[in-house]
């Protein structure tokens, strides 16, 4: 549905619709407007335009990437996710946050959305996105994944396919506490239910006390109003807490005496520990990081390398990083990009020079509580082999002699 | 009057935060003044009992939430094989979208099931009402969602095919995986969990 409104391609001729259609011998850039509206570059082949002998693409309403960046998400049918070894820095794009949804994005009208709480209050009340708007606001940038975050079994992954389902963003909106008084909670409410307004209506039961300590209703991401993606127009978010809780689409808090024992909470987002158990209400994500380059499918060269990656904990902030060379045998101290901040991810960074060997690489996160990211020996001997939620063993990328990058599959 | 007091408090404490300011001299810097912050700010409305209704659709283990109804096994199965057999397979076995119902003749890996993974009865109920059919979501009347109920906990060899259920008896019905799940215990630190 795209309008071509100009293409040129080197040495200012126009291009023919024959040769567009045959072949793409001639390297051009389409200049094109978008069934939105938005006009955009895209390359109709490989480029070789001189950029200053042409004059350039004017002001737009909207950016775009660069027709040479193809940065995109992995989507399955019910999941994306996050290109983590395209990031730089700390903040995930807008557009590239990893999704999940239980029934599919709603269109919500944000004049006809409103949020319900009731329950153990003393006033029932509902608020327009507008009036959430008007209460004080808060900020805070930190991670959101989904704790069904991992995947193994063969070498040819990526870290957005080993570990997408993690993004952060600056999430602003108010404080649940805030509305907490307004409402004024009864002494005897110690579990909220989170409703959200789509085709699953997807609810979780949250103990209380996140509601006053930290949880936010949000209404923008990164500066803007939130995505669809990411529950437009209001969404509950709850630092360090495993995806599924941040409930999206918001439309009702129900205060009550007891949990609800949802679908989300018994049937899924429950995993094993041992002796034939489960473990109920795993709120908090484990601290956890992956290296993001080099990571495979990428090649490297003999050298100084700088190995980078992401590290983060759901119940604090990161203490430190460690990165091993020699598989393991010994660990050094990888510097972290400031800020480091409470239930955020870093970037983190080590200097590495490569002489050609055969090796492989790893990190490992400690957090403010003393916790060290396991292996996944560690956490199958802890849980025994079935895998499920919440796992963030240390990942191990093993470099090949020819510069090969594959992960590393452990078996149980 | 409450506004009235609110605003003496904030003129109160702008007061005490100027004469400091002006105490300190230069040096000093204006500390934000939380007391300022209202009992109440005034926004919203109060929700009425009909708003409410509208939306409370949560059921509780203990029932809280249940309409009135009643579900028979028989009626259960007959709804079950016109919506709900395409994605979730004959007698609930084996459908694209996972199996409800444990078959005991499998030797493959167990599958999570109503009968073997679900730890209160009143949570299927809450959950078709909510989101079933996938493509048809909150299209099912109480008494339609009562019946699936019914068929599933039947299938399950949960209740047998003459029980009726209702309101009162589907929080009573003891599940079989009521025991398998433990509260979570981590809380960081040394220990892996």
């Amino acid at each position: 549905m795209e309008k071509f409104i100009e293409i040129s391609q080197k040495g200012n001729h126009p291009i023919s619709r024959r040769k567009l259609l045959g072949g793409m011998a001639t390297a051009a850039v389409a200049i094109v407007q978008t069934a939105n509206g938005q006009v955009i570059q895209k390359s109709i082949s490989q480029s070789d335009i001189d950029p200053t002998k042409k004059v350039g693409l004017g002001p737009g309403e909207i950016g775009s990437r660069s027709l040479f960046v193809k940065s995109v998400k992995k989507p399955s049918e019910i999941s994306s996710r996050s290109p983590l070894q395209d990031f730089y820095g700390m903040i995930t794009p807008s557009d590239l946050h990893f999704e999940r949804h239980h029934a599919g994005v709603p269109v919500i009208d944000p004049s006809k959305h409103e949020l319900l709480i009731h329950g153990l209050v003393k006033k029932p009340m509902i608020f327009t996105v507008a009036d959430l708007k008007r209460f004080p606001s808060v900020s805070r940038i930190a991670f959101l994944e989904c704790s069904g975050n991992f995947r193994g079994g063969k070498e040819q992954l990526s870290p957005q396919e080993i570990c997408g389902l993690t993004s952060q963003s600056e999430w602003t909106g108010v404080k649940l506490s805030t509305i907490f008084n307004e409402v004024g909670v009864k002494p005897n409410a110690t579990w909220f239910l989170a409703e959200g307004g789509d085709a699953a209506v997807m609810t979780r039961s949250i103990p209380i006390k996140k509601g006053w300590d930290d949880a936010i209703i949000a209404y923008a991401q990164n500066g803007e109003v939130l995505r669809p993606e990411q529950g437009y127009p209001i969404r509950l978010f709850l630092p360090g807490w495993e995806g599924n809780t941040n409930v999206k689409w918001l439309r009702r808090i129900e205060l009550s005496d007891q949990a609800f024992y949802t679908r989300e909470e018994t049937s899924k987002y429950t995993e094993p520990i041992k002796d034939g158990k489960y473990r109920i209400f795993s709120f908090d994500m484990d601290a956890r990081s992956i290296i993001t380059f080099p990571s495979f499918p990428q090649k490297i060269e003999k050298g100084w390398i700088e190995i980078r990656g992401l590290a983060w904990s759901g119940r604090g902030k990161v203490v430190q990083v460690e990165v091993s060379v020699d598989a393991g045998k010994s660990w050094h101290l990888a510097q972290l990009n400031p800020p480091i901040l409470d239930k955020a991810h870093v970037h983190f960074r080590y200097l590495w020079n490569w002489k050609g060997d055969e090796t492989e690489i790893l990190s490992r996160v400690t957090d403010e509580t003393g916790y060290l990211q396991p292996t996944l020996k560690q956490l199958y001997q802890a849980r025994g082999n079935e895998g499920g939620y919440h796992m963030n063993p240390i990942t191990a990328w093993q470099i090949k002699r020819d510069g090969n990058v594959l992960f590393k599959v452990e078996s149980n | 009057m409450k506004k009235y007091g609110v605003n003496v408090a904030f003129v109160f404490t702008l007061l005490v935060i100027l004469s400091s300011f002006e105490h300190a001299g230069n040096s000093s810097k204006l500390e934000i003044a939380n007391d300022s912050i209202p009992t109440s700010f005034g926004i919203g409305r109060i929700a009425t009992q009909k708003e409410i209704d509208l939306l409370d659709i949560a059921i509780r283990p203990d029932g809280k939430g249940l309409p009135k109804g009643t579900g028979l096994v028989s009626y259960g199965r007959q709804i079950f094989d016109t919506k709900c057999v395409v994605c979730h397979g004959a007698g609930g076995i084996g459908g694209v979208s996972g199996s409800l119902v444990t078959n005991k003749t499998s030797t493959k890996r167990r599958e999570k099931t109503i009968g073997n993974y679900w730890p209160y009865a009143t949570t299927v109920f809450d959950y078709i009402r909510r989101a079933m059919p996938f493509n048809e979501p909150g299209s099912l009347t109480n008494e339609e969602v009562y019946h699936l109920t019914a068929f599933l906990l039947h299938a399950n060899g949960i209740i047998d095919s003459t029980t009726k259920i209702t309101s009162k008896s589907l929080p009573a019905i003891q599940m079989p995986a009521k025991n398998l799940f433990l509260m979570d215990d981590r809380k960081g630190g040394l220990e892996v969990k």
